[in-house]
């Protein structure tokens, strides 16, 4: 195993894909002789070349399209957009070209893209680029998402992503290419599909995904420690579909869900996985379900307005000690 | 163009012509729904630059006054009656409709609904000829409406950098939807809207099918010898409306008739006649001929076909399951 950073996985994924299949490319924007905004493509440009490590101009419709109009040829490209703030502009391709094409053709055409995105809050980078938006993509028939939430994620989802047939977006955070964690040393590939006990328990579970498992596990720390809750804290990597066993298995165990996202609450995560316990699980509960999320405010800057928009921890157990009237 | 072509492609742009006319009366029957946009009018702008191409070698890709470029490049007229009628044995087995006829194994890349959208997909099927060391080339077929979209000048720009091998055709038909292009457009002549991305840009008649031969020769041959994209302007008329659900109310009738005397049909028939190639007795013939293959063959078969089954509605959403579990699950298959 190999303790290395969120980035460094995924510029691994690229460059083992990338020398097996002569039809992998990259495409976006600094991706190339910049080495990417966040380094995912690092190396990769001065080994691979320009036909197939390719600078893109600031067109991310245009872009999008062209890497999706390769795909119906057999090249698999892997398409970053800088910021998922800027994918609204490629969402036309996404949705009515990738997405439909399969459908719409009675199976003929295929579109095997990699679309990449960091979203997420960082740190006072505004309104326009702070957007948590995969709310977007989820419910797009033809579209499949995931969202890593560690380097052995980041790794593994890429490369079975190329691997796949389908189109897939992938969900990364801004905040968390830098972070440290272990990948198998060998090849490995993550399912698309499920999702992962992050850490095992008996008493409510926490349902988080991307950044907020972060926030999850630590809760389910202080509940262990300080107030005796032992919580279960279910890792949704796969955002569409959502694991409908994964979350019956875990609500009929513990009896009780809280879903902790950065997004905000409307059209969310949390509303879909309230409405998938419902229809799979409703008598299991004990409590309602909760959903711990952002204000629905267009992203501040001033810090102390920002801070307050978003959750953390310290929300998720505050939502768990209310739900056991130890608030 | 030799004698037995301009012969051959008469014939083909009357069942061309006969096809698209048997659609409106199937619309207005209701065995055809949604929404049809005919072809009629702008038969020697796909037949002119088709020929100059290679149909079935060369990727074309167009919106969603589709069907004539899909059986010019090869897609039986059965099958796109069929996808019409929405049944099973339609091209896209009855899931895509008129504006989504899709033939991949004749290089047909489809029929799509958003005015420009094939603009970048045709770049890119452009890009992957290039890293793949083909020797054919893309087409896009789009209306003059669709420059107007942000896509568009995206795509030029990367065509233009990347030296992509592809073929702009810009059928003119001086309308977008319901609105002018004097109402719409700064600039009428498309092709001069292109020289600001460094791209060889061309304009003809693209009612007269020798004439559009011999500027797409050129445009092809450029786009062929790894110089680049082309953009070739073909101006042009659609004698029906936008769709069927226009009345036309935006455009005169004198407009119209003006037009039809430059029936791309009759030019070229007219002129193989006073060649001695034809006489009108043998085309009126071939007309006949035509209808009765369209009625007794194109739309028996799509009458008589099966609908597609609802058990399938979900079938083509993603591809098949069982070849992509080891990426679904993480287990080798």
């Amino acid at each position: 195993m190999a303790n290395i950073m969120y980035w460094e996985a995924i510029q691994r994924a690229h460059d083992e894909e990338m020398a097996r299949d002569p039809l992998v490319i990259c495409m976006g924007e600094d991706i190339g002789v910049a080495g990417g905004t966040y380094k995912a493509t690092k190396g990769l440009y001065e080994k691979y070349g320009p036909l197939r490590v390719m600078d893109t101009p600031i067109s991310e419709g245009g872009f999008t399209g062209l890497g999706i109009g390769a795909s119906f040829l057999g090249v698999r490209p892997v398409i970053e957009i800088m910021s998922v703030n800027f994918a609204w502009l490629a969402m036309d391709q996404m949705f009515n070209s990738a997405a439909k094409v399969r459908y719409m053709s009675g199976g003929q055409l295929t579109a095997p893209c990699v679309f990449r995105s960091a979203g997420g809050a960082a740190h006072q980078l505004g309104a326009q680029h702070s957007a948590r938006m995969e709310k977007v993509f989820m419910g797009i028939a033809g579209l499949r998402v995931v969202t890593p939430s560690n380097p052995k994620q980041a790794y593994g989802l890429l490369k079975s992503a190329i691997r796949c047939d389908d189109p897939v977006f992938i969900n990364e955070h801004e905040l968390m290419y830098n972070m440290k964690g272990e990948v198998p040393d060998g090849e490995y590939f993550h399912p698309l599909e499920g999702s992962e006990i992050a850490r095992s328990g008996t008493d409510v579970t926490l349902f988080g995904y991307n950044i907020s498992v972060h926030w999850c596990l630590k809760a389910a720390e202080i509940l262990d420690k300080q107030y005796g809750i032992s919580a279960e804290v279910v890792d949704l990597y796969s955002l569409s579909p959502l694991d409908r066993e994964g979350i019956r298995k875990s609500v009929s165990k513990t009896h009780r869900a809280v879903i902790a996202e950065e997004d905000e609450a409307p059209v969310g995560v949390g509303s879909e996985v309230i409405a998938i316990i419902n229809e799979e699980c409703f008598f299991e509960l004990d409590a309602a379900p909760v959903r711990v999320h952002s204000a629905l405010v267009p992203q501040p800057y001033n810090h102390t307005l920002e801070k307050a928009a978003i959750p953390d921890h310290e929300d998720v157990v505050k939502a768990v000690l209310k739900m056991f009237g130890k608030a | 163009m030799k004698i037995e072509d301009k012969k051959r492609v008469l014939r083909e742009m009357v069942l061309h012509r006969r096809f698209e006319e048997r659609c409106y009366q199937a619309y207005i029957e209701r065995k055809i729904g949604g929404f049809l946009h005919l072809y009629p009018g702008q038969e020697a702008c796909c037949n002119g630059v088709m020929e100059a191409a290679r149909p079935g070698h060369d990727y074309i890709i167009t919106g969603y006054r589709d069907h004539v470029h899909a059986i010019k490049c090869g897609a039986d007229p059965k099958e796109v009656m069929a996808e019409l009628y929405g049944k099973e044995t339609g091209s896209s087995k009855g899931r895509g409709g008129s504006m989504h006829i899709f033939d991949t194994a004749h290089h047909f890349m489809g029929g799509y609904a958003l005015v420009g959208g094939p603009f970048p997909l045709a770049a890119g099927i452009a890009k992957a000829i290039q890293l793949k060391g083909g020797d054919e080339i893309a087409i896009c077929f789009l209306g003059d409406a669709a420059n107007n979209q942000g896509v568009f000048h995206e795509t030029l720009n990367m065509a233009a950098l990347w030296k992509l091998p592809v073929l702009f055709v810009c059928e003119n038909n001086l309308y977008g939807i319901g609105t002018s292009i004097e109402r719409s457009t700064a600039v009428i002549h498309q092709h001069k809207r292109v020289a600001g991305y460094n791209i060889p840009a061309d304009e003809c008649d693209g009612q007269d099918i020798e004439v559009v031969y011999e500027h797409a020769r050129k445009a092809v041959d450029h786009v062929r010898s790894g110089n680049g994209p082309y953009f070739l302007e073909l101006m042009t008329y659609r004698y029906r409306g936008h769709s069927m659900s226009d009345s036309r109310g935006y455009r005169s009738r004198e407009e119209e008739e003006l037009w039809k005397q430059r029936d791309p049909i009759f030019i070229l028939r007219d002129r193989l006649i006073a060649a001695g190639e034809l006489t009108l007795e043998a085309f009126e013939a071939l007309e006949k001929e035509t209808d009765a293959y369209i009625e007794n063959e194109v739309i028996k078969f799509s009458e008589d076909s099966p609908e597609p089954s609802v058990e399938d509605l979900e079938k083509y959403v993603f591809a098949d399951r069982e070849t992509q579990l080891p990426w679904l699950t993480g287990k080798a298959a």
